[in-house]
This record gives C-alpha cells, sequence and structure tokens, in this order.
C-alpha cells in the first residue's frame, strides 16, 4: 500500500452501501399487491421511502410502527397493531410484509408472535404476513433484499404439485432489466414465476384513476407454488445459503437449483441461456442468436478504446460481479472492484476470474467512498462504474461516473437503464466506450500540447 | 380517511376549528416525517469546517450524506457523512470504544476545530455515554467534540431541532462573559444558504450597511459562530428550528430577535424595513427604501407577466414547517394562485393560527397528512400544483398535478427578488409545461380501449 494513503480504521468515511430493510421493502415492493410496515421509529421509513422514490420516481408508501419513547421502554405491540389495522384500512393490501429496524431489534420485540397472534385476533389466518428481522446494523441492504425474499418464501411458500414453470430469482436489477430478462424467457417459450418483480410496481405507466396499490408482481399464488417449480434459476452467485432464496427452495422442496451470474456480459448471459436449455430443453432462439451475433460485432468494434480504461465498479456484490467480469472479457482493466456489503463470495469468485499475468484488482469489501477513492487515485482508474455514490469520484477525483444500480439519486431514469441480456450488454458496453473516448476527447489536445509543444518550444 | 386523522385536518370556515399539531405521528399512517436525528442534522450539517459523526448505524450515515444543497464559500468538509458504522457486536457491548476510536482517527486525519457526534436510535437504547467520551476526546486533541443528542425515538424532527440548537448553543458559549455588542452587529438565523440564498440575503444587507456577523448555520464556520453572542440583534428565518435558539440566546446574551422572512416580494421588503428599525439605523432604512424600489421596479413587471398567465390556477401546499407553509400562501398570491390545501409536518399551534387567518374559506388546513390525505385532498379541491420534498413528487406527477420542488437540495434560491423571480420561473416551467395538453389530448384510456 502506497504510503500517502491514511484509512480510518472505525470510521466509515462517505457509505457504500445501505441498511437492511432497505433491500427488503425493494424485494416486498415486488409482491403483487403488497404493503410494508417498518416497525421502528419513524424517520427509518421515511428516508427510505425518499430514496426509492427518488430512484424510481414513483410514490413509494410504506407504513411505520412509529416508535416513540414510550413504545421503546415498553414495547412496541401496540404500535404494530393499530399500524397494521391502518394500513389495512387505506391500502387494502393483499399481502403485508413487517421489517424491524434497529430500534425494534434492540430492545428485543418478538414480532412473529405479534403477528401470529393479529392474524388469530383478526381471523387472517389465511392472509399472507410476511415477517423479516432486518435489524440496520445487522448486514446491508443487499443482504436485506436477499434475506427478505427468503423470508417471504419461508413464510408462504407451501408443498405443492409440480407443474412446469421455471423460477427465475433475480437481484436487485432495475424495472427495465426485469422486462428484459422477461422478453427473452417469453422469446424462448419458458413458463416461468420471477420473483420478486418490481418491473410494473415500480415502474408504473400514468394512468388514471391512480391506483394507491397496484396489483402488479410476482403473485402470492405463484410464490407459493414455487415449491413444485421444475428448477430455480437464481442470479445469485455472491449469496450466502443462509439469505439465497432458491437454496430454501432447493432444502426444503428439492427443487434444484441452478446459480448463475447477473446476465450482463457475453458469458455471462451465455451461462443464462445455457442453464435454461438444460433446465427446459429448448434451444436459443433466432432472434437471440442474431443479438449475440450483434454484440459480439460491437465488443469488435470497440476493442481498442475498451482497452484504454481502467474501472472501478462498485455497488451490490452480485452487479459488481457481472459487472467486472463483464469489463475483464471487454478489455477493461478493472483496477478496483468494490462493495459496502461483506460478501466473501465476491472477493473468491474474482480472484477465480482473473485471467493470469493480469494486473492486480483491488477487491474491496465492506467498503466506503474514502477507500475506493484512495485505491482508485493508486491505479490510475479513468472510468467508474456503479450508483450515484460514484458522483463523490468524479467530483474529487475527476473520474467519470457511468450510473447504473441503486440508487440512482441525481440523475433520472434508474429504473429505465437497461444492462442485461445481449441487448443489454451492448447497451452498457457503449456507455462505457463512449465515456472514454469522451473523456479522452476533452483532455488530448491539451495533453499533447503540453506533452510535446511545451518540451519543444 | 382514519377516524384517528380527524383531529389533525380543518377546513376553513366561519367557525374556526384549532387543529391538533405537535403530536406523535400515528402508526401505520404513512406520515411523510423524518426523525429526531435528521431533524438535528439538517440544522447543523451547514457549519462547514465541522466533522459530522453519526454514532450509529450506516443508514443513518447513507440516507444524509450531502443531504442539503447548503453551499460553503470555504471548506467543504461537512459534505462527508461520517460513521461508527455500528454492528451487531457493537450494539450487544457499547459503542463507545469505537466512537472514541473514530475521533481520534478524524481528528487525526481533517484537524477539524469541531466535531459533531450524533446520536441515533440504538444509542439511546444501548446507552453509550457520549457525553463523557466527547468531554475526553475533546481535552486529548484540544478541539471541541460535542454529542447531539438525537436518538430518533425521542419525538419528531422538532425534537431534532431543539438538539441542533442545544448543541449550537454549547458551541457559542464564550470562556469569557461578553459585555460588549458589535454595535449594528446582527446574527442571522435559520438559513442554510442553499443554492446561496444566504449570500443573496449578506448582500442586500451590505448595501444598506448592516454587517451579518454569523448566519446560523448557512455556510458558517467555528470561528464565526463563536462570535455569536457580540451581535446586537438576531433576526431569524426559519422559526420551527430556531426559536428555541433565538429566545435562549435573548436569556443568556441579551440579544433581542425579530422574525423575518426572505421569500417573496413581500416579506423582502417588510423584513429589510424591519431589520432597519430593529437596529435604529436611519441611513439603513433610507438605503433600504432604495433597494426596495430599485428591486421592485426589475422584478414586478416580470412577476405580473406570471401572473396574468397563472390566474385562475390553485395550488397545494405540503412542507416541512409552518414557517416555509406561511411563506409560501403569500408567495402564490403575489403570483396570482389560489391555495387550496396547506399541510406542514411539524408545523406550530401559533403557526396554523396564521395560516387559518391567511387562506381562504374553503381551504383544507392539515398536519402530519399522509400520501392517501393529500391525494384525496388535492383531487378534492382541482389543485394544478402541489409545492413539497422528494417523496411528494411522483405521487403529484402520477395525478397529473405540477410539481414544485422545495427540498434541502434544490438547485436554485427562493430567497430575495431573484428568489421570487426563480419562484415564478419555476411555478410557469412546471405549470404551463406542454405535457399536461399532450397528457390531456392523448387520451390514454382511450388508447387503451383501442
Amino acid at each position: 500500500m502506497a504510503e500517502k494513503m491514511k484509512f480510518c480504521r472505525d470510521v466509515n468515511e462517505n457509505p457504500c452501501n445501505m441498511c437492511m430493510p432497505m433491500g427488503g421493502i425493494i424485494a416486498l415492493k415486488g409482491i403483487a399487491g403488497s404493503m410494508v410496515i417498518l416497525h421502528g421509529s419513524q424517520g427509518c421509513s421515511t428516508y427510505m421511502r425518499r430514496h426509492i422514490a427518488e430512484h424510481f420516481n414513483e410514490p413509494i408508501d410504506v407504513g411505520s410502527s412509529s416508535l416513540n419513547e414510550k413504545g421503546t421502554i415498553y414495547g412496541g405491540e401496540k404500535n404494530l397493531e393499530q399500524a397494521l389495522d391502518n394500513v389495512r384500512k387505506v391500502y387494502q393490501p393483499q399481502m403485508i410484509g413487517i421489517l424491524t429496524t434497529c430500534l425494534a431489534e434492540t430492545i428485543g420485540e418478538d414480532v412473529d408472535r405479534f403477528a401470529g397472534e393479529y392474524q388469530r385476533k383478526n381471523g387472517l389466518e389465511d392472509f399472507p404476513l410476511v415477517t423479516a428481522p432486518t435489524p440496520g446494523y445487522g448486514l446491508s441492504h443487499d443482504e436485506g433484499y436477499w434475506f427478505t425474499a427468503r423470508r417471504i418464501l419461508t413464510c408462504l411458500t407451501k408443498p405443492a404439485d409440480g407443474h412446469n414453470k421455471v423460477n427465475i430469482i433475480v437481484p436487485n436489477i432495475s424495472p427495465a432489466d426485469i422486462r428484459e430478462i422477461k422478453r427473452i424467457l417469453e422469446l424462448t417459450g419458458i413458463e416461468y414465476t420471477l420473483f420478486p418483480d418490481i418491473s410494473d410496481a415500480l415502474d408504473r405507466p400514468f394512468e388514471r384513476p391512480y391506483t394507491k396499490v397496484t396489483g402488479k408482481g410476482t403473485l402470492v399464488d405463484e410464490i407459493k407454488a414455487m415449491s413444485g417449480a421444475v428448477a430455480t434459476l437464481q442470479m445469485g452467485v455472491t449469496v450466502e445459503d443462509a439469505f439465497s432464496p432458491g437454496q430454501y427452495l432447493q432444502d426444503t422442496f428439492g427443487v434444484p437449483l441452478y446459480n448463475v451470474p447477473l446476465p450482463i456480459g457475453l458469458t455471462n448471459m451465455d451461462r443464462f441461456m445455457t442453464a435454461l436449455q438444460e433446465i427446459t430443453g429448448k434451444s436459443v432462439p433466432d432472434s437471440l442468436l442474431q443479438e449475440r451475433g450483434r454484440l459480439l460485432d460491437g465488443m469488435i468494434d470497440s476493442h481498442k478504446y475498451n482497452f484504454q480504461g481502467r474501472g472501478i465498479i462498485f455497488g451490490d456484490p452480485e452487479l459488481v460481479y457481472a459487472l467486472t467480469t463483464a469489463c475483464l472479457e471487454n478489455g477493461v482493466h478493472p483496477v478496483v472492484a468494490a462493495t459496502g456489503s461483506r460478501s466473501e463470495r465476491l472477493a473468491k469468485l474474482l480472484n477465480l476470474s482473473l485471467p493470469d499475468g493480469s494486473e492486480p484488482l483491488q477487491i474491496l469489501t465492506e467498503t466506503d467512498f474514502d477507500r475506493i477513492r484512495q485505491w482508485s487515485e493508486e491505479g490510475g482508474a479513468n472510468v467508474a462504474i456503479g450508483h450515484s455514490g460514484g458522483r463523490y469520484l468524479e467530483e474529487q477525483a475527476g473520474i467519470p461516473l457511468i450510473r447504473i444500480g441503486f440508487p440512482i439519486l441525481d440523475r433520472v431514469g434508474g429504473q429505465r437503464i437497461l444492462s442485461v441480456g445481449y441487448g443489454g450488454t451492448m447497451q452498457f458496453l457503449d456507455r462505457v466506450t463512449n465515456t472514454l473516448l469522451e473523456h479522452k476527447h476533452k483532455s488530448y489536445r491539451k495533453k499533447m500540447y503540453e506533452q510535446f509543444y511545451c518540451a519543444a518550444n | 380517511m382514519l377516524e384517528s386523522r380527524q383531529e389533525f385536518i380543518a377546513t376553513k370556515g366561519k367557525q374556526k376549528k384549532q387543529i391538533k399539531c405537535d403530536a406523535d405521528s400515528i402508526a401505520g399512517c404513512v406520515s411523510q416525517r423524518a426523525c429526531v436525528y435528521s431533524g438535528a442534522r439538517v440544522v447543523l450539517n451547514p457549519v462547514t469546517d465541522a466533522v459530522h459523526l453519526v454514532h450509529g448505524p450506516i443508514g443513518c450515515a447513507s440516507y444524509t450524506w450531502d443531504i442539503r444543497g447548503s453551499l460553503s464559500s470555504g471548506s467543504e468538509l461537512y459534505r462527508n457523512s461520517f460513521c461508527t458504522d455500528l454492528k451487531e457486536q457493537d450494539v450487544i457491548f457499547g459503542g463507545g470504544k469505537k466512537l472514541a476510536s473514530a475521533i481520534d482517527e478524524l481528528a487525526a486525519k481533517y484537524h477539524p476545530p469541531v466535531v459533531f457526534v450524533y446520536s441515533t436510535c440504538i444509542v439511546g437504547v444501548i446507552g453509550d455515554d457520549l457525553e463523557a467520551i466527547c468531554r475526553a476526546a475533546a481535552i486529548r486533541h484540544g478541539i471541541e467534540v460535542l454529542p447531539v443528542q438525537s436518538s430518533g425515538f425521542i419525538g419528531n424532527k422538532a425534537a431534532g431541532y431543539r438538539a441542533a440548537c442545544d448543541t449550537l448553543l454549547r458551541l457559542i458559549e464564550p470562556a469569557q462573559p461578553v459585555w460588549a455588542k458589535k454595535p449594528g452587529s446582527i446574527n442571522y438565523l435559520g438559513d442554510f444558504n442553499l443554492a446561496g440564498e444566504a449570500w443573496i440575503i449578506e448582500q442586500y444587507l451590505r448595501e444598506i450597511g448592516i454587517d451579518i456577523n454569523v448566519v446560523i448555520t448557512g455556510d458558517s464556520t467555528y470561528e464565526k459562530l463563536k462570535t455569536a453572542p457580540e451581535a446586537s440583534l438576531n433576526i431569524m428565518q426559519c422559526a420551527g428550528s430556531m426559536n428555541y435558539l433565538a429566545s435562549k440566546m435573548e436569556e443568556i446574551y441579551g440579544i433581542p430577535y425579530i422574525r423575518i422572512s426572505f421569500l417573496g416580494m413581500e416579506d423582502t421588503a417588510a423584513s429589510l424595513r424591519q431589520i432597519a428599525a430593529g437596529l435604529g439605523d436611519e441611513t439603513a432604512a433610507k438605503k433600504a427604501e432604495q433597494l426596495i424600489s430599485r428591486e421592485i421596479a426589475n422584478t414586478q413587471p416580470l412577476i405580473d407577466r406570471y401572473r396574468e398567465k397563472f390566474a385562475g390556477k390553485k395550488a397545494a401546499i405540503y412542507v416541512g414547517g409552518g414557517f416555509k407553509a406561511i411563506s409560501l400562501i403569500k408567495q402564490f398570491r403575489e403570483i396570482g394562485i389560489e391555495v387550496v390545501m396547506v399541510g406542514t409536518q411539524n408545523g406550530r399551534q401559533e403557526e396554523y393560527d396564521t395560516i387559518n387567518d391567511l387562506v381562504d374559506d374553503g381551504t383544507i388546513i392539515l398536519d402530519d397528512a399522509n400520501p392517501a390525505e393529500l391525494e384525496r385532498f388535492m383531487l378534492d379541491k382541482g389543485a394544478h400544483l402541489l409545492v413539497g420534498g422528494v417523496k411528494e413528487r411522483p405521487l403529484a406527477y402520477k395525478l397529473g398535478i405540477a410539481f414544485i420542488d422545495h427540498n434541502h437540495d434544490r438547485k436554485h434560491p427562493l430567497s430575495g427578488y431573484a428568489g421570487a423571480v426563480n419562484f415564478a420561473q419555476e411555478v410557469n416551467s412546471t405549470l404551463c409545461s406542454p405535457v399536461w395538453d399532450t397528457i390531456r389530448k392523448g387520451g390514454h384510456s382511450e388508447w387503451l380501449k383501442k
């Protein structure tokens, strides 16, 4: 490590991640007709709503049990009961998810018991009520997302007769990405249950009249029957087994799990298609082969420009893995791959992906933007790829940022960023290449002038 | 609508109804309110050369990183979000040691004159002794390390304003009692220099011969804040956050305060006159008149053109504090727009009384509203425009209603005469956008039937 770098051990300087309930909310928003209640103080739900609303440009309603001092001392059961009553009255949801926060967990609230009693008291034994312990001090929003998704299955999925659908389990990706995955599945002629599906609820068409809760997303009935699927195809190679929804289905109901990377990059997308073929025996349709061919063609067109790229990739582990490997296959050298999450699997997988003799890649887990910036400057990075937190790199270190992932707070259209599939990969790659070109065009005249003209005169 | 929410809502009419406010949010009502910590953070964050350290879990720091569009003329240190990132182990065994070490590391790395240590929900429960840890750290480093008692569950955002003011009071306390006042010197309380708003007012006051001692807290520094007790007058804009500080400073340092507002032309002119009168400065009063007539001559014709354009339009207001709501009602009046709904997250009784006096009969007034209520009243009242924060924006758009951003993060100033023009322009850009015509003519529901 260079001497000039200064890291604090006990301080996170400019967070690269958010807290567990944030991920939980997103997962729950992917269930049709759902509402979410955070058991904790009022501010948590407001902050998370603000972030999610800004990213998706959608109204985001999340209830809170609004714990005050009294509730904190004597327990929050009354508050939670009132919250459930009020949310049911105003939103008439078809499903409710209760997520805990730091406060509820620290004072030791037994939410499972509350929920069970509430169901019994109100004759709601069959009403889908999901609870997930998600203390903010626990892990990051990424684990919050996966763990809540797993809890949804634990609470709702029942043994079911075998059917011919494939479970497709996705990480927190954009609605545009989800719609692209569905298009690919439909082109291939595969019946599926995509879970959790935020593509409609968090990217709604303009319609009148406005409805508070959309009926769109993964249906509770579909979730109940995920146990009877042919197989689960989960884009979750970085997910620990304890948080993995696909692992749960395999362990509990014997649904075979195919864990593949997020299909960004040719190799990753090929792995997705291969797994689909293995599961269903269906061949890749011609139109997708055409898209694949166009991607190859585009990769060749851009390869020289890409080879000058030195990237910093940061964000959720699953996305970081897919983007880093996509960069590697295109000659963009990743200097830093970073996540605020713990993710030991990410580090292991990335080390395995590095070709022999390649320059070192600094892998940072549980990290912050101060570390990312220092390592990026050390490694001479010239392009940053990740969520809005990276604007700090742009401002402080002059490294241009390609926005992808969650959250995008300083640009519109976070919900429309498309990067999966052969076509999505091409779009992603073009964004990288064009950013490098733009950067070069802005600086090369001055650089040449200084390097050669000034030296000669 | 929920029964339990009725007493928080009133319709302006002949029979005046006192609405309930400043109460805890009702569970499950999807309140738009934030927490104590956020209240404290937004007040203190504009202190530019301070280290702002969140003692708590990562989320609290993540959601408030560089939260305010406060501008700085110097240090940019305040734009970082530092956090002790408490984990399960810390919750079990206490986070005190980690906090002490965090302060040590930050002091060594950034050499700040002051560190603000914000308490969060869990710190309030696990009982880390913030006072003692901060005191010891202050002695170790020879700088001020000040705790901010902002555990999220002890109240709402207003409790956070108070916690921030308590910390400010500690900061400004001089080592020796101050008797000598700088004559004609004023502190400007409750401007956070969003998009340079405090600079606009500083310029006006300089023109009429009045120097601002320190703005609390927009573009302030540790050194500048230290001089606060020397001023002879406090002027206060955002009363919601600063009322407590102003009255305490009057009590402790004998500095009288007046309420002013630089939002809108009417308030700006009235405020300039009030300040000159408050200081008993006749030259300033004369110069203020010159400034006012010059600026009105520049601004009024533009505003008048917009007035014509906006005739017949109706606005809804849902903002954080009562002061902001009151200013907005007046600003809308200046540009000829009728207000049909006014609500705040944390307004106080006296502010609701003023609101009630200002608005026309039939206007809905509501405290701590939720999205369902906003939706219902905006549609019932036929509002064409909503003013609010980030969370309310997509709701307005989904309802086909224009929207004005009145949040911390705005990039254009709304203060003074420049702000009055910006406000009218923003109203114009959203209310008169062709997109609404396209949507009406487009008749999406007919397309869906095709």
